[in-house]
């Protein structure tokens, strides 16, 4: 456009308004027709579009538009679609035997696909997308087969309907069963919990005791004296063998699996302190709402969990 | 007498702000009433020195001091928010840079995302809008600024507001409206700064020697009118104690959602599009010293655009708990909007006729033409995405922040730069920039910071969009929410690569301005200019 000399000055053609403003001139320039006619096109599509749909508020509601459009109603369509295509199989998968699942294809296949989506919804968030828990946040890992509970599918099943030690659930496992607060410094309910009061010294056997029975090094001379302690508190949960007992959720001591961790330090924490763990319910509701997730939801995020690698 | 009534005022608003301080329910209060204390302190002693001395001005010269100042507050705003904006882009992508165990949360994205938006809009783009009206509006209108030092407390008003408001969000403070978060006491100064604002416009309007009133003054004036009444609606809210930084908002539910994105997107419409209008009106027919293109057509598409502009809102609101009218009419005013819009771009790009070899030897007037041509790409993209159908895919996706960007770099940023490189030779009088070889140096890195910035959100967000709505045969969600953060990592360094450079560019002009008041000699003889009064 630099190449093309300019012949005119634009002024000359259409002149100014005569205008001027520290300089500044105004050219008579007519509207660009195409611009015009881009506006006016816009109108009419905006004219057009308030008679086919909803648009001019009234007293009461507003023009509902010729085509009765409602993005709701294409919302509850669309829910319904699904709802009625997957009726059949879910109706199924309620109704079988929970340990029968597994071995009917079809309904495996739509479980764990169904259970996938379940559980990157509402379970990763805590246990993470790939279901490893977190380390050291008393989040468990669910691809080990190490469980607190138990890893069969019916085990499985209760946890997820009833959640762990929340306070809606009454059939929430653990209800009113703590770690407590052994140390005697520890105040409030966890430390009320506990039977006895350790001091210091003696929450520092009891920890090299634990040390000790997981395979970790320890100062053999308090772990020796931790034993007895160990003995006449900790074993009435953990099993005299530390290996842990199921129906209280208490976990096994002698592997090599943590909840909140297995350093001197974060037992020390953990002894001292106690732990208290919360899982919230999805099967339960209160009298009249619904539950977060429904029967064949539950059974579906159930046997994907099952399927992780450390189902029982 | 004038001067005791002001020291007057300035001890009991000290001394109140240290009692109240004291007395604080909480931290950010505390924080604010403390420096405010010590800015009525300040004043205080600068008021007292000046008891006595003779204050007449010439009225024959225009009142540039304070745009003096506003220049150099907004390139320093400039900065600090581009700077916080490469921070936050970087902790989305590395959420370890929150520093959450080590500063109690006071760095979290959540605190500095607002500091961000707030430090580019209202400190870099409000002091811009402040400085340059008060340029232009003297010119234009052959008369020294109205109000005497009124304009002086505007400057140091606004200024007073950013810092409360900076200091506010860091500590927790928010009323937790998107880009009105200021809590209540900050928002009724800003009201007291903007009215002031609004008297010193119009009262120089009043008095000028011009018969007509030029175009690019009705923009800033829609603007300030404008944003007056947009930031009292919005902000109307009972304060739960005077004691305290907390207060509830008058509105509740989807009315309130709807009065927000009333005040939104008309935050963006006046704010960053009237606002900056105004600034291309004066700034790009002075630079390339052409005419206006079209008298009718600044007409037309001003009062079209103010007209349909306030109607748009509702579309940040598709399919959510708005009704559907509502959402209708959010749609097709922001279609309707399309041309008025496009009116500023012809009318600044046609300037150029007749002057576009300015392209090749200008630097200025080359980051004006791509200024608007930002402009106009953002206000084509933004009706696109106000349809329904298009918005089911962008909402809430980095489309949308992309988007803004594109608005708020390419825009408002290009044509403010361009701005200071205009005045500052004029306002310190000084032979010619320092070097414009800096200036393409910075037109270059801005420009391609913005192509990186504005892609990379295109991709994430249209990905992030597809990923969201995905459903198998069966009608579960593929993807958690999760996966689609992860998915966008390579994009999130992108684009802060892209900010990198944006804040690089705004370095090197900050230098090159330094430069020009320092180094350059001295300008025999004063710019030509139309005398004040």
């Amino acid at each position: 456009m630099c190449a093309k000399p300019i012949k005119q000055d634009p002024r000359d053609k259409v002149g100014t308004t005569g205008h001027n403003w520290d300089g500044i001139e105004e050219l008579n320039n007519p509207l660009p027709r195409w611009w015009l006619w881009s506006f006016y096109a816009c109108i009419a599509f905006a004219l057009v579009y308030s008679v086919l749909y909803p648009a001019w508020p009234l007293i009461h509601g507003a023009t509902p538009g010729i085509l009765g459009a409602s993005t709701r109603a294409d919302v509850a369509v669309e829910i319904k679609r699904f709802d009625d295509l997957n009726a059949p199989i879910k109706a199924k998968l309620v109704a079988a035997d929970l340990t029968a699942i597994e071995k009917d294809d079809g309904l495996k296949s739509y479980a764990m696909e169904a259970g996938k989506s379940i559980f990157a919804t509402n379970c990763a968030p805590c246990h993470g997308a790939g279901a490893a828990g977190v380390q050291g946040k008393g989040y468990p890992n669910l691809l080990d087969n190490d469980w607190l509970y138990g890893g069969s599918i019916d085990a499985i099943h209760t946890t997820i309907t009833h959640g762990v030690r929340n306070t809606v659930d009454p059939d929430a496992r653990n209800v009113g069963i703590v770690m407590p607060a052994w140390s005697d410094k520890a105040t409030g309910a966890m430390a009320d919990a506990a039977t006895t009061k350790l001091n210091d010294e003696q929450v520092g056997q009891v920890v090299n005791y634990v040390l000790k029975i997981s395979g970790q090094t320890a100062d053999e001379a308090k772990a020796t004296a931790g034993a007895q302690i160990f003995a006449d508190n900790c074993a009435a949960c953990h099993g005299a063998d530390g290996k842990g007992n199921r129906d209280m959720g208490a976990p096994n001591l002698t592997d090599a699996i943590w909840l909140y961790g297995g350093s001197e330090a974060t037992l020390t924490q953990t002894i001292s302190y106690g732990r208290a763990g919360v899982m919230p319910t999805w099967g339960y509701a209160p009298q009249g709402s619904a539950p977060r997730l429904s029967e064949d939801q539950i059974r579906a995020v159930a046997v994907y969990v099952h399927s992780l690698g450390g189902g029982e | 007498m004038w001067d005791y009534a002001k020291l007057i005022m300035l001890a009991s608003v000290g001394l109140l702000a240290a009692i109240a301080a004291n007395y604080a329910h909480d931290l950010p209060y505390m924080v604010n009433a403390i420096e405010v204390a010590i800015a009525a302190a300040i004043t205080f002693i600068y008021v007292l020195r000046q008891v006595g001395e003779d204050k007449t001005t010439d009225a024959g010269e225009y009142m540039d001091d304070v745009i003096r100042a506003g220049v150099i507050a907004t390139a320093f705003w400039g900065v600090v928010g581009f700077l916080v904006g490469v921070v936050i882009a970087f902790q989305l992508a590395f959420p370890s840079l929150n520093l959450g165990n080590v500063t109690d949360g006071i760095l979290n994205f959540g605190r500095l995302r607002p500091l961000h938006t707030s430090a580019v809009i209202f400190a870099f783009g409000g002091n811009a809008l402040i400085m340059s009206s008060f340029y232009v509006v003297q010119r234009t209108s052959a008369a020294r600024l109205w109000g005497g030092n009124l304009a002086w407390f505007v400057f140091w008003g606004w200024q007073l507001v950013i810092v409360l408001a900076a200091s506010s969000y860091v500590l927790g403070g928010t009323e937790g409206k998107e880009y009105a978060e200021p809590v209540w006491y900050i928002d009724i100064w800003l009201t007291v700064v903007w009215v002031a604002y609004l008297a010193v416009f119009v009262g120089t309007l009043v008095k000028r020697r011009e018969p007509h009133i030029y175009v690019a003054n009705w923009f800033y004036l829609g603007m300030i009118v404008t944003v007056a009444m947009l930031h009292l609606v919005n902000n109307a809210a009972v304060p739960v104690s005077m004691l305290s930084s907390l207060s509830v908002s008058v509105y509740s539910g989807v009315q309130d959602a709807m009065v927000q994105w009333w005040y939104g997107h008309n935050a963006v419409g006046f704010f960053l599009t009237a606002g900056f209008l105004g600034m291309m009106y004066y700034f790009v027919p002075k630079q390339v010293e052409r005419p206006v293109y079209s008298y009718k057509l600044s007409i037309i598409h001003f009062w079209a655009l103010i007209f349909l502009y306030i109607w748009a809102g509702p579309h940040h609101l598709h399919y959510t708990a708005l009704p559907d009218w509502a959402s209708t009419l959010g749609m097709v005013f922001s279609v309707m909007l399309w041309m008025p819009s496009w009116g500023g771009m012809i009318n600044g790009l046609m300037t150029l006729s007749g002057a576009w070899d300015k392209l090749r030897t200008d630097p200025v007037v080359r980051m004006m033409v791509i200024a608007i041509g930002f402009y106009g790409m953002s206000t084509f993209e933004g009706p696109v995405m106000s349809i329904k159908a298009v918005n089911s895919l962008s909402h809430y996706t980095d489309w949308t922040i992309g988007h803004v960007h594109s608005g708020a770099l390419g825009w408002n940023g290009m044509i403010t730069f361009s701005v200071l490189y205009f005045l500052t030779p004029r306002l310190w009088n000084r032979e010619g920039l320092y070097s414009l070889k800096l200036v393409s140096w910075h037109f270059w890195l801005a420009t391609i910071g913005i192509v990186l910035y504005a892609a990379s959100m295109w991709v994430s967000g249209i990905m992030e969009g597809l990923m969201w709505r995905e459903v198998d045969a069966n009608g579960f969600l593929v993807n958690a929410f999760a996966d689609t953060v992860a998915a966008k990592f390579p994009m999130y360094v992108v684009r802060g690569l892209g900010g990198v450079m944006y804040l690089t560019g705004g370095i090197i002009m900050v230098y090159n301005l330094w430069m020009t008041v320092n180094a350059q000699p001295q300008r025999a003889a004063a710019y030509a200019g139309v005398p004040a009064e």
